[in-house]
């Protein structure tokens, strides 16, 4: 094995003859190795959340025509640095009547919740955190950590805002948990295993074409389960101030908020992993390396779209995203899992080539949204229309009969 | 002594202490926190014995599910630290003891079961080469497998969901 | 390798601690959490046999997954019955909740 063609494993494999050179037992070998790898991970993960943080706020800028940070730095580039020690150094504020052990313990478990899925994502095809083989079910398994973590921030903040932003996400989180759990079998029908490496090694071609509807469903549902807009309801401001995290300050808000900009980062890796090929690419079994620029190329384009849905479109209202969710994503992926389930079964029992395959999957899938656009169409067509509250009156247009105030 | 036998011990010191302290907080807030911490434990007893679909089941099932439901359950019921309530009956001793007596039956008959010599040892080293999951995915849904209880078992839940939001829902609906 | 035995008498244990639950607590919501735990003890039971015996064989795998899925049936319908007590009543205490005792 060469250096050059994959460095991680090289160290990795010198490191282990150096310790075992010393005489060391291979089990406590394992565990140093694999202690090194977790809090590399662990690092690595928490210093790309500056990046993000800058990628964000210079994007955000360019969507809505202004600059963006433009003072520290090239560009700005070094923003954030300064708005780290500025969080740094803040006060913690622990409100009266607070649960003290559960609202400290809140934004840990949060950060954990959201790093813990880092374990099973495949960088190169050699480099993975644990292959385990039932890792789509890790995934969700730890997603639930995270719903527990703002449960247990919002209620032990003693404050009601607090509590009604945790619920609001609470209902949020376990409703898009379903269609989001639905789809992700779709990958799984395709490969046979549920190990999220076998997922990637089997998309020779992207499960993206196989199936777009059911990435579009997970993408949606990845959005609600991260809580950005459209779907940031928790933290409404001009409704509930600011949600869960309302009561924390300094670094303790600061673990909120980063675990925010990893967790929709994560799904976009997520969404790149399972959907678009993740570290396949050309001559990427000549240099396992070239895996992992693939791999972070697809999860940045894919953290681009969800920035740009986050600073396209409003906030909806809870009940219409309840709607949306239990009326039309969750029928929608069942019947796609079904439909995809049975097409896979009859067409590998018919042994057909792979661009069949592909084809009769993508005409299934363009049949089952034009059939859910038409069924949402004639749905919104029987719904009565609200009335107007008052007659319509532009408020940047001057009527006729008033003089023109272009001279002021 | 494995380093697999350091584990269990420390695993299951750490399980049944959460499990005592879910039976014995007065804030049952904190019991239901307790609990999750218990059933992580168990998700990590099934891990230990290589069964890690089911420790992720696990997780998803009662972290994710039930015990999200015990929580908000105690919310909106808002009686979390009741001071002046006493925590249990005026039974409790007899619970106590009984629930003594029938840990030390059970420790009583696993001395005399010798059930224990005819377990083949033959089929623990099988473990790692089959995939259980496809295994059971086959047997759940096979005829002459566990196909009648699989689906009884989905009749149960829908008609839980049913009955939980009728009984749940209040006047409201059963006036209409 | 683990012996068998520890994994029994852990399971015991859980058991019985979930059944002191049951007998000696008040409040409704955690004696529910209780059957939770005697219901772990069960699985924790039928997995370990599974492992321990023949492999193959799929009764104890199966037969936990149906114990999941009471676990969660029981939960919720247990859990709205106790919110539907609470509002006539206003307690979640067992013992204040006597009107079929009469």
């Amino acid at each position: 094995m060469l250096f050059i063609s994959d460095p991680v494993m090289f160290i990795a494999n010198w490191l282990q003859s150096f310790l075992l050179g010393w005489g060391l037992p291979k089990e406590l070998v394992v565990a140093i190795l694999s202690f090194i790898g977790s809090s590399m991970i662990a690092v690595v993960m928490l210093c790309l959340v500056v990046a993000l943080i800058i990628m964000e706020r210079k994007l955000g800028g360019r969507f809505q025509g202004r600059f963006g940070p433009n003072r520290v730095g090239p560009y700005g580039l070094l923003q954030t640095i300064p708005d780290m020690i500025k969080i740094f150094t803040k006060e913690y504020i622990t409100p009266q009547g607070a649960d003290i052990i559960i609202y400290n313990l809140a934004p840990i478990l949060i950060t954990s919740a959201v790093l813990l899925i880092w374990a099973v994502v495949p960088y190169t095809s050699s480099v993975v955190g644990a292959d385990v083989n039932v890792g789509v079910l890790y995934l969700i398994a730890v997603g639930s950590f995270g719903t527990l973590a703002i449960l247990m921030a919002g209620w032990s903040s003693n404050n009601k805002y607090a509590l009604m932003g945790a619920f609001r996400t609470v209902a949020q989180m376990i409703s898009y948990e379903v269609p989001m759990v639905l789809v992700l079998l779709i990958p799984v029908i395709f490969t046979g295993s549920m190990g999220i490496n076998d997922i990637v090694k089997a998309q020779t071609v992207w499960f993206i074409l196989l199936s777009p509807l059911s990435a579009l469903i997970f993408f949606i549902a990845a959005q609600a389960e991260v809580a950005r807009a459209p779907f940031d309801l928790l933290e409404a401001e001009s409704e509930i101030v600011a949600g869960f995290h309302i009561e924390y300050s300094g670094l303790k808000f600061g673990f909120f908020y980063v675990a925010e900009f990893l967790h929709s980062f994560t799904m976009s890796a997520l969404v790149a992993t399972l959907f678009l090929g993740g570290w396949q690419g050309p001559w990427v079994e000549a240099f396992p390396v070239l895996g992992f620029f693939y791999f972070s190329i697809k999860a940045f384009i894919v953290y681009f779209l969800v920035l740009w849905v986050r600073f396209s479109l409003p906030r909806v209202r809870i009940d219409q995203m309840m709607d949306f969710c239990w009326k039309a994503l969750i029928p929608v992926s069942l019947t796609l899992v079904m439909v995809t389930a049975i097409v896979q079964k009859l067409l590998v029992g018919a042994g057909a080539a792979l661009p069949i395959q592909v084809a009769v999957h993508l005409m299934v899938n363009i049949a089952i949204t034009w059939i859910t656009v038409q069924i949402m169409l004639a749905k919104q067509a029987r719904k009565p229309r609200r009335k107007p509250v008052a007659d319509i009156r532009p408020v940047a247009v001057g009527s006729p009969s008033t003089p023109s105030t272009k001279s002021v | 002594m494995t380093p697999e036998m350091i584990i269990f011990i420390l695993i299951a010191l750490v399980t049944l202490g959460t499990a005592i302290l879910v039976v014995t907080t007065r804030n049952i807030l904190h019991a239901a926190l307790w609990l999750i911490a218990t059933l992580v434990g168990v998700a990590c007893f099934y891990v230990l014995l290589n069964a890690p679909f089911f420790a992720m089941a696990q997780v998803i099932i009662y972290v994710g599910a039930i015990a999200i439901l015990f929580i908000f359950a105690i919310m909106l019921v808002r009686v979390i630290t009741p001071s002046g309530v006493k925590v249990f009956n005026e039974d409790w001793l007899m619970g106590l003891i009984l629930a003594c007596v029938f840990f030390g039956g059970m420790i009583w008959m696993l001395t005399r079961w010798t059930g224990f010599d005819t377990i083949p040892s033959v089929a623990v080293s099988q473990v790692d080469k089959i995939n259980p999951v496809k295994l059971l995915g086959i047997a759940l849904v096979s005829p002459n497998g566990y196909l009648i209880p699989f689906e009884v078992a989905s009749v149960l839940l829908v008609a839980a969901m049913i009955g939980a939001i009728y009984i749940a829902w209040g006047k409201s609906l059963r006036n209409k | 390798m683990v012996p068998l035995s520890w994994y029994l008498i852990f399971s015991a244990a859980l058991f019985a601690i979930g059944l002191f639950g049951v007998l000696a607590r008040r409040n409704v919501i955690v004696m529910l959490m209780s059957i939770e735990l005697m219901l772990n003890a069960v699985v924790v039971n039928l997995i370990a046999f599974w492992r321990y015996g023949d492999t193959m064989k799929m009764d104890g795998l199966a037969f936990a997954l149906i114990v999941f899925a009471v676990a969660a049936a029981e939960a919720a319908v247990g859990l709205a019955i106790i919110i539907s007590v609470y509002r006539r009543r206003k307690t979640v205490l067992a013992d204040e909740i006597n009107l079929l005792k009469w």
